[in-house]
């Protein structure tokens, strides 16, 4: 479903991704970890566009996405949430997921004029459903800002599928979360693949990456130094040189 | 009385100045070039009905037009940049547009006169309104019927979906795009429809005053374009009719009596107000 070939992204003298190949099958989990600055986010960056690429190409369901703007590609499915939650924080909850429906059955549903003014009842239908699935229906009206930590993260979450994408790329979606919440996020990232969406997972949590991925790639200085299933990846002796330092292994 | 209709003019004025700026303000772009969609919007309807015989309102819709083709002209190349650099550059055009009028000369002999912009010295005789016999109550009833479709048309933007994408992009512009916002599109047309306000605010400003220049659409113009909907606040439209009362209404006229000390509270007064309502004069708590 995503193909990335030679991904390289280079700021200034550094490195942040250097000639990354990933292949993310179409209906799987695909986990991503490394410490810290080991090229993560800069990944999600190139992929969704937000960053051009040094070198290298990247494939989406067999279409180049290298020439085209960040919205585009949302267009052809690929959404994102943010490491640092970045919500419309004086719109309602209610704006936020409206602002967001912007994939192609939505644009042509509207139709030119009414792409800007409209709000059908179908498309009000659907964001009732987003606010159910995470639990905010009882905040729709509520400015996005005055949300508690958890739920801006479950409102961004709700944000990227309203745009009905076809792959979704969670940037540390458990940062900053308790147990508890990590179990209630596993559950949703279950029920998304339940739906057809593959999910990339970009994690710093174990707890939540070894229990549901059903592959996973580890980076290091921008480079990929393991890819195998979880239990595989557990017991790479390179990685846990990467994580811990040293020969521990 | 007709001091005070003349006032109210002015007032509907500098509200359909500030609007044209506060669409533009909801993208997060801070412009410095309303004054030059105004003074376009103002020469060219002055021009159609004084050189062409046109009647005011045709020639009001191509001031609209005019000004909207310039401000989305204007729009792409400030994509490119954005806080600082976009006031500058904003700033550049509106002075490099009150220069061209400032040389532009274009006059045709019409009974015993010559009419038409005659560059420094302004263009005089913008007599529609007196010719036709309208009375100062009419043009103010004529210039507040634009005001109040101009606000209605912004009040049902603002609670439509292309209100919240203007305002998503003004907060974040990054998590805009990533939610498949084309920011081009967004951007480009706010500022074509602020072009196109201010273009018709500067038609009737032309047809009221009667005689225009360049200094007219000066970079204090530009500031003030902005500072309406920045002390009024952008959570509606209101509030840029409120500080525009506040500003011209009580500061500018209602202090006249206070000779030179006006100029002194006037600034006062500005930041006393922005320091009790940094939201905007119509500022709701929690809103």
């Amino acid at each position: 479903m995503l193909e990335l070939k030679g991904v390289t992204r280079h700021f200034g003298g550094v490195r942040a991704v250097d000639g990354l190949d990933l292949v993310v099958p179409e209906g799987s989990i695909f986990g991503l970890i490394g410490p810290n600055g080991s090229g993560k986010s800069t990944t999600v960056n190139v992929v969704t566009g937000l960053f051009p690429l040094t070198a290298g190409t990247i494939r989406f369901r067999g279409e180049t996405l290298d020439d085209l703007p960040t919205h585009r590609r949302l267009q052809k499915g690929i959404a994102r949430t943010f490491q640092n939650i970045r919500l419309f924080g004086r719109l309602t909850v209610w704006q936020n997921l409206w602002v967001a429906q912007n994939s192609p059955e939505d644009r042509a549903r509207r139709g030119f004029i009414a792409r800007w003014l409209g709000g059908s009842r179908s498309a009000r239908d659907e964001i009732a459903q987003l606010l159910e699935f995470s639990g905010l229906a009882h905040k729709a009206d509520e400015p996005a800002a005055s949300l508690s930590f958890g739920e801006q993260r479950r409102l961004e979450l709700a944000r990227a599928l309203a745009a009905r994408p076809k792959l979704l790329l969670l940037d540390e979606p458990a940062a900053g979360m308790n147990s508890e919440e990590i179990a209630q996020l596993r559950e949703r990232i279950l029920a998304l693949r339940e739906r057809g969406i593959t999910i990339l997972l970009i994690e710093h949590v174990m707890e939540l990456v070894m229990g549901v991925t059903d592959r996973i790639a580890v980076l290091n200085f921008g480079q990929k130094i393991a890819e195998g299933a979880p239990a595989e990846i557990q017991a790479d002796p390179a990685v846990r040189k990467a994580y811990l330092g040293g020969d521990s292994a | 009385m007709d001091f005070y209709f003349g006032l109210i003019q002015l007032i509907g004025v500098h509200t359909l100045l500030g609007l044209s700026a506060y669409i533009v303000l909801l993208t997060g772009q801070v412009t410095l070039a309303q004054a030059a969609f105004y003074a376009i919007g103002a020469y060219v309807s002055g021009m159609l009905t004084v050189l062409a015989g046109w009647h005011i309102v045709p020639a009001l819709g191509v001031g609209a037009l005019a000004g909207a083709v310039a401000a989305c002209a204007v729009g792409f190349p400030a994509l490119r940049v954005k806080g600082l650099m976009l006031v500058i550059a904003t700033l550049a055009f509106g002075e490099g547009v009150r220069i061209f009028f400032f040389n532009f000369d274009y006059q045709i002999a019409k009974g015993d006169i010559k009419v038409g912009p005659l560059g420094g010295e302004g263009f005089r005789q913008i007599r529609f309104f007196p010719e036709n016999g309208w009375t100062t109550l009419e043009v103010m009833l004529f210039i507040w019927a634009f005001v109040i479709a101009v606000m209605a048309l912004l009040w049902w933007f603002d609670r439509s979906r292309y209100g919240a994408v203007l305002r998503a992009v003004g907060e974040d512009e990054v998590a805009a795009q990533s939610v498949g916002v084309n920011l081009t599109a967004v951007k480009v047309s706010a500022m074509t429809v602020g072009g196109a306000i201010a273009g018709i605010a500067g038609s009737l400003y032309a047809h009221y005053t009667t005689h225009i220049e360049h200094s007219n659409f000066n970079v204090l113009v530009a500031t003030f374009a902005i500072a309406y909907p920045i002390v009024g606040g952008l959570q509606s439209v209101f509030g840029t009719l409120a500080a525009v009362i506040f500003v011209q209404g009580f500061l500018i006229e209602g202090l006249r009596g206070l000779g030179d000390w006006r100029n002194l509270l006037f600034g006062a007064l500005i930041v006393l107000a922005m320091n009790l309502r940094p939201q905007g004069i119509f500022w709701r708590r929690g809103a």
